[in-house]
């Protein structure tokens, strides 16, 4: 075994296995595995009735990857490029490929970009953020928050980032705006001081 | 309608949104009756997948009722009850053609490494999701199916997904009589590579996890031996003792990008996004196969690099087997063998949660909460 050509030997036969195990072996035959190999040739078993599809009407710009020939026929209309984001997420998809790093760390900032102008947004709305609904946090009470996080998880070692990641920056923000303030406070008192 | 929307990493909520529209003479509006949140939700949900916009709905696994169709739609009409995989594809594309339904060249004009998915960003194309009471299906002669009249409707929603890319990682490990497949992972489509490994002859499946409530549902499920990684100093040494160090010879990543075991990959990935994915689980799988062995990968990875161990993979001869599953065509054959009573797909279910209280749901899930394993997503109107 391993060190000689046998091969270590199962602690049970395959006969022991079909009667044990439901449905051992009925898909043992690779004839009866749908996807194996992934490539096969048969344009005919998709229900698709073109040669190619009608084209969608595109309702403003659409960005696309350069590395498309042309705007593909069908595309997701969720959310369109907007506001500075959108200026990012543009410049993106109309510069770097997708062999590029820029191209994807242009996008992941442009969603941070989105996320905080968004929520900036919504404090002047009639539903502003709220972070004790949106982050769902109120399971920790109803579904055994502590209980849950006994044992030998790995994912509770670093945990406490997440906290950290989604107040961090509140918390910076709030701070620096707090000592902005007492700063213009201070210069303004200064000049009113005659001494 | 209501819908879930992004707002932000770790930040979600239910908004009054418009009901799709029929944009192209193929689609379909189908009312949601059944959705699910998955595992790579929460790389969205984390904010990991470059393009993840603010109001964009997430969820790609749904089924539901037609409630209108577009011009075109031969095969569909409104009150059928259907199941929608989770690609979305145009079924005459070079890709189509040849099966490769995950890799339609039709629909996303986003990205061309990636094909077209529910819900998943616009880096997949930009569609709205299932996490609502209607969406949009484009080709809605291809993609959807009629659920057949004695399936369940939780059983047809797994099958939208978690099912078929458990059975499709099985059969991308080109399992041979009496092989040694070890699958890490022990979610939903991890639970069901190691029950689909059986089928195709598997002598012997191991499931690798850190959940142990996880684990005891690999045992129960999916009949499998099982390795706590949190109790081995290196699970890798731990699995070369338990093949008599030769490696197993598949070995199944039904992990994917928010890997855990290693601070350094985890948080450079899922915390600080420098990474495409944490490759904890895929070199773990790369390192614990025997020479020569498959390595076939189902856990989802981002478009960013990772440090994945390729001299490794190299060195040994690996056949490294990938994709997204072409979902729908594996539903025939998990059809019959449900049908038969092979396995019973929503034995994995662990929690129902209403629409309006899908942010909770997305905490469960990602904190790993009241033992969950899959979660499903149950509008209200449905
Ligand atoms: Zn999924
Ligand atoms: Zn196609």
């Amino acid at each position: 075994m391993t060190y000689t050509a046998r091969k270590p030997p199962l602690a049970r036969s395959s006969d022991q296995l079909r009667a044990q195990i439901p449905g051992w072996g009925v898909d043992l035959d690779p004839a009866d595995r749908p996807a194996f190999p992934q490539e096969r040739y048969d344009p005919d078993a998709t229900g698709a009735h073109w040669d190619f599809p009608e084209r969608q009407t595109a309702h403003g710009f659409r960005e696309r990857s350069i590395e498309h020939e042309f705007l593909p026929p069908v595309f997701g209309t969720s959310a369109p490029l907007h506001g500075v984001s959108g200026a990012v997420r543009r410049f993106a998809y109309a510069r770097f490929s997708e062999a590029r790093a820029a191209h994807w760390l242009l996008l992941l900032g442009a969603d941070r970009i989105d996320s905080t102008g968004a929520h900036l947004r919504s404090l002047a709305t009639l539903r502003p953020d709220n972070p004790i609904s949106e982050t769902g946090i109120r399971a920790e009470l109803t579904h055994h928050g502590l209980s849950s996080r006994r044992g030998n998880r790995v994912d509770t070692r670093h945990q406490w980032i997440d906290p950290v990641l989604v107040a961090g920056p509140w918390v910076v923000g709030a701070t620096i705006a707090v000592k902005a303030a007492r700063r213009i406070a201070r210069t303004k008192a200064r000049a009113t001081d005659p001494a | 309608m209501k819908a879930m929307v992004y707002r932000g990493p770790y930040k979600v909520r239910v908004e009054e949104k418009d009901v799709p529209a029929i944009e192209h003479p193929n689609d379909a509006i189908i009312r949601v009756t059944l959705a699910a949140i998955c595992g790579s939700d929460l790389h969205l949900y984390h904010g990991m997948m470059p393009d993840t916009r603010v109001g964009h709905t997430f969820g790609h696994e749904f089924i539901g009722v037609v409630e209108q169709v577009g011009s075109s739609v031969q095969n569909l009409k409104p009150g059928d009850r259907v199941m929608v995989p989770f690609n979305v594809y145009c079924g005459s594309c070079y890709f189509c053609a040849r099966g490769l339904y995950s890799n339609c060249h039709n629909v996303n004009p986003n990205a061309t490494a990636v094909g077209g998915i529910y819900g998943y960003s616009h880096t997949c194309g930009g569609y709205d999701g299932g996490q609502a009471e209607f969406v949009r299906v484009p080709f809605a002669d291809v993609g959807p199916s009629l659920i057949p009249d004695w399936m369940d409707d939780e059983d047809a929603l797994l099958c939208t997904d978690a099912l078929a890319t458990g059975y499709f990682g099985a059969q991308l490990g080109d399992i041979v009589e009496g092989d040694t497949v070890v699958v890490f992972g022990a979610g939903p489509v991890g639970l069901f590579a190691a029950k689909s490994a059986w089928f195709m002859g598997a002598g012997r499946v191991i499931v690798i996890d850190h959940l142990e409530y996880r684990l005891e549902k690999a045992r129960e499920f999916a009949h499998a031996e099982t390795f706590n990684f949190a109790e081995h100093k290196d699970i890798v040494v731990e699995m070369k003792k338990a093949t008599g160090y030769l490696g197993a010879d598949v070995v199944i990543d039904a992990v994917g990008a928010e890997a855990d075991g290693n601070f350094i990959q985890h948080v450079t990935s899922a915390k600080l996004k420098l990474q495409g994915g944490s490759p904890v689980a895929l070199n773990w799988a790369i390192d614990s196969v025997r020479k020569g062995g498959t390595v076939s990968v189902m856990g989802a990875y981002g478009p960013m690099f990772s440090a994945v161990k390729f001299g490794d993979a190299l060195n040994k001869g690996l056949t490294l087997n990938m994709n997204q599953c072409p979902a729908k065509r594996q539903w025939p054959r998990l059809f019959e063998h449900i049908k038969n009573g092979h396995l019973k797909p929503n034995d994995i279910v662990t929690h129902r949660i209403p629409l309006e209280h899908i942010a909770e749901g997305y905490h469960i899930f990602s904190a790993k909460l009241d033992n969950v394993i899959k979660p499903l997503i149950v509008p209200s109107a449905g």
